[in-house]
């Protein structure tokens, strides 16, 4: 009986493989099984497609023209005949302004995604690895900050901000980007560092490197994989943002606005461009997809390795 | 435009080369001071830019915003107003609808993402084509909300009975014999709340699904093997051995999909604009802000927002604690 219950999970030999199996299950087991993996693979595949489906209609409904859009569902263009067209896509980059705007998506991304990167690097350096009183309650405090909702803060930060003139500024955002990143940087980023081996610091340290040199030559290489996690995180998180552009740019200069924006504007415009919108959206999902599945490797790693552990 | 590019370049390269220069100034600066003093300032220099940022994005204006919340309207002269802008809140029918919505989402939308994302993660761990099957699954994560809320519009579009049905639910629908459904102009049974948290579980459920599966692979195969060779029952494996095992992670993931649920904002703004008694907090906040003007009331919303987060923030200070304590 137990021979027949290891025979079951050929998947997981690792430790029956030292009694292999003899006895064949019987026949209505099998048979049993067999159907068990049908309904899993089923299972799995309508799971697929019910996740894909809603991505798909749209990338069908973006290449479809504006007159068949309105009056059949983009399932049927599915069958002959085909009327596939980049009308729209030309539309969007030529008439709306999309392009310009995907452009300020990228003035406001990169650097949005750089600046909280080396400031959480040194703080999550000194909280793993330098003593000073308060330092846990200070962490603490960081990570209790995780969770305050950015809407709090808009009000206080957006009239400062009109003061000294910053409204409206790709500065503006790149500061708020950074201030707001900066919980989850720090967290992620000392729960990585914090998880490395103590003796190579030690060891390093008896060997006359500095704080500096130990921070640039050991630390910085060996979280290759928790920077690459957040810098994708970041990157992501900023590019798909729009509120904080809409409050500290959208209200003083709409010219600086994100695609994410102008997108927005273009769903709630009722009539008009509607037709446009599926195009739009794929010209906006294109770089974080492109950069999603270039580094998923490391997005998954990375944000696993401090969720996980411990 | 070409000046806009310019600053860009600076900044990204800029930014760093001043941070870095800072670190190794900082170290400069320390050098004539004793040891004992180096050792004590140090560690200040480093984490100070990080606490300047945050003292000044996240501290600061929490403090300013619950100062706010109990002042009048008007931006230019705003007077002491006690607590009226909470007892508004506590007594408008809108604000308890946008409260009781945000309940709903704190529940369903919570329940399902952890649910499925553990359902998928077991699921796909049995399958050769994990990989895709988790690609596909993840994906919805890095489109913005903006952009599923293009999506999502194309899934519930919504024709007069009669005509032939463009939106994908509605055909589908359709084809039973149902409807058509107006799935986001819906306010009784507040099924068009339903329509967005099925939105936003399908964006999220990836996430939570990514962060389970890869706590299912950390738990050792010979702990499953020997509750099998004991005559458990996959299900009994599961139920006493797996999830028990899982439940640090999935506490973990509730409570992001907590906060996440909370600060729901993107997908009701794009979607039906809180239309329709699909309204929430942040949106109502936004709403007082910029349509009503009134900067006391959307102060004490967002306070009203920061209190529901305070068990959660408990939550986690306690949860990274007792992490910290076995390490």
């Amino acid at each position: 009986m137990t021979v027949t219950a290891a025979a079951e999970t050929p998947e997981t030999p690792k430790t029956s493989s030292a009694t292999p199996p003899t006895v064949r299950p019987p026949a209505s087991r099998q048979r049993r099984r067999r159907r068990g993996r049908l309904a899993l693979h089923l299972t799995v595949l309508a799971l697929m497609i019910v996740w894909a489906i809603p991505t798909l209609g749209l990338l069908v409904s973006s290449l479809r023209p504006q007159s068949k859009l309105s009056t059949s569902g983009w399932w049927t263009a599915l069958a002959p005949p085909y009327h596939f067209t980049l009308e729209n896509y030309r539309d969007v980059i030529n008439q709306n302004g999309i392009g310009h705007a995907f452009i300020n998506s990228l003035l406001i991304a990169i650097p949005a995604t750089i600046i909280p990167l080396f400031v959480a690097a040194f703080a999550a350096y000194a909280f793993s690895w330098m003593e000073f009183p308060g330092r846990d309650v200070l962490f603490v405090i960081v990570v209790g900050l995780l969770v305050v909702p950015l809407q709090m803060t808009l009000i206080p930060i957006l009239r400062l901000f009109a003061d000294w003139g910053l409204t409206g500024t790709f500065l503006a955002v790149w500061l708020a980007h950074t201030g707001y990143g900066l919980p989850f940087a720090v967290y992620l980023l000392r729960n990585f560092m914090g998880s490395l081996p103590r003796s190579v610091f030690e060891s390093a340290s008896i060997d006359g490197a500095s704080h500096v040199t130990s921070f640039f030559r050991l630390a910085v290489p060996m979280s290759v994989p928790a920077f690459a996690a957040l810098a994708i995180f970041q990157f992501l998180f900023v590019w798909n943002d729009l509120l904080v552009a809409l409050i500290y740019i959208g209200l003083a200069n709409s010219d600086n606005l994100p695609m994410t924006a102008s997108m927005a504007n273009l769903v709630n415009s009722l009539g008009g461009g509607w037709y446009l919108l599926g195009a739009a959206a794929f010209l906006s999902m294109a770089l974080p997809l492109a950069v999603f599945f270039a580094l998923q490797r490391y997005f998954v790693r990375g944000i696993v390795g401090g969720a996980v552990k411990g | 435009m070409d000046s806009q590019l310019v600053t860009a370049f600076e900044v990204v390269i800029g930014v760093p080369a001043v941070l870095i220069v800072y670190i190794w100034g900082a170290e400069r600066v320390l050098t004539p001071a004793s040891e004992r003093w180096r050792k004590r300032i140090r560690p200040w220099l480093w984490i100070a830019p990080a606490l300047g940022f945050l003292g000044f994005f996240l501290l600061y204006p929490t403090v300013r915003t619950i100062i706010r919340s109990t002042q009048s309207k008007s931006p230019l002269d705003p007077k002491f107003v006690g607590l009226d802008n909470y007892r508004w809140f506590f007594t408008n029918g809108d604000a308890l609808g946008a409260l009781f919505n945000n309940v709903l989402w704190l529940v369903f939308f919570t329940a399902f993402t952890v649910g499925m994302g553990l359902f998928v993660a077991v699921l796909v761990d049995r399958v050769r084509y994990e990989a895709l099957a988790k690609s596909i699954i993840f994906l919805p994560l890095a489109i913005s909300m903006v952009a599923a809320g293009v999506i999502w519009k194309f899934m519930y579009d919504f024709k007069p009975p009669g005509t032939s049905q463009t939106g994908t639910l509605n055909a589908l629908v359709g084809t039973a014999g149902i409807g058509p459904i107006g799935w986001l102009q819906s306010p009784g049974y507040r099924l068009s709340t339903f329509a967005l948290i099925a939105v936003m579980v399908w964006m999220w459920t990836g996430f939570a699904m990514v962060i389970i599966s890869a706590a299912l692979k950390g738990i050792d195969p010979a702990l499953l093997e020997a509750a099998r060779v004991d005559g458990a029952s996959e299900w009994q494996v599961f139920r006493k051995v797996t999830l028990p095992m899982l439940a640090p992670t999935l506490a973990v993931v509730s409570t992001t999909m907590v906060i996440t649920a909370l600060k729901t904002f993107d997908i009701v703004y794009t979607l039906t604009n809180g239309n329709y008694n699909t309204d929430v907090v942040a949106n109502l906040m936004i709403k007082e802000m910029f349509t009503f003007g009134d900067f006391g009331r959307a102060s004490a919303v967002a306070v009203v927002l920061l209190l529901a987060v305070v068990p959660i923030m408990a939550f986690n200070i306690r949860q990274f604690r007792a992490q910290e304590s076995i390490r």
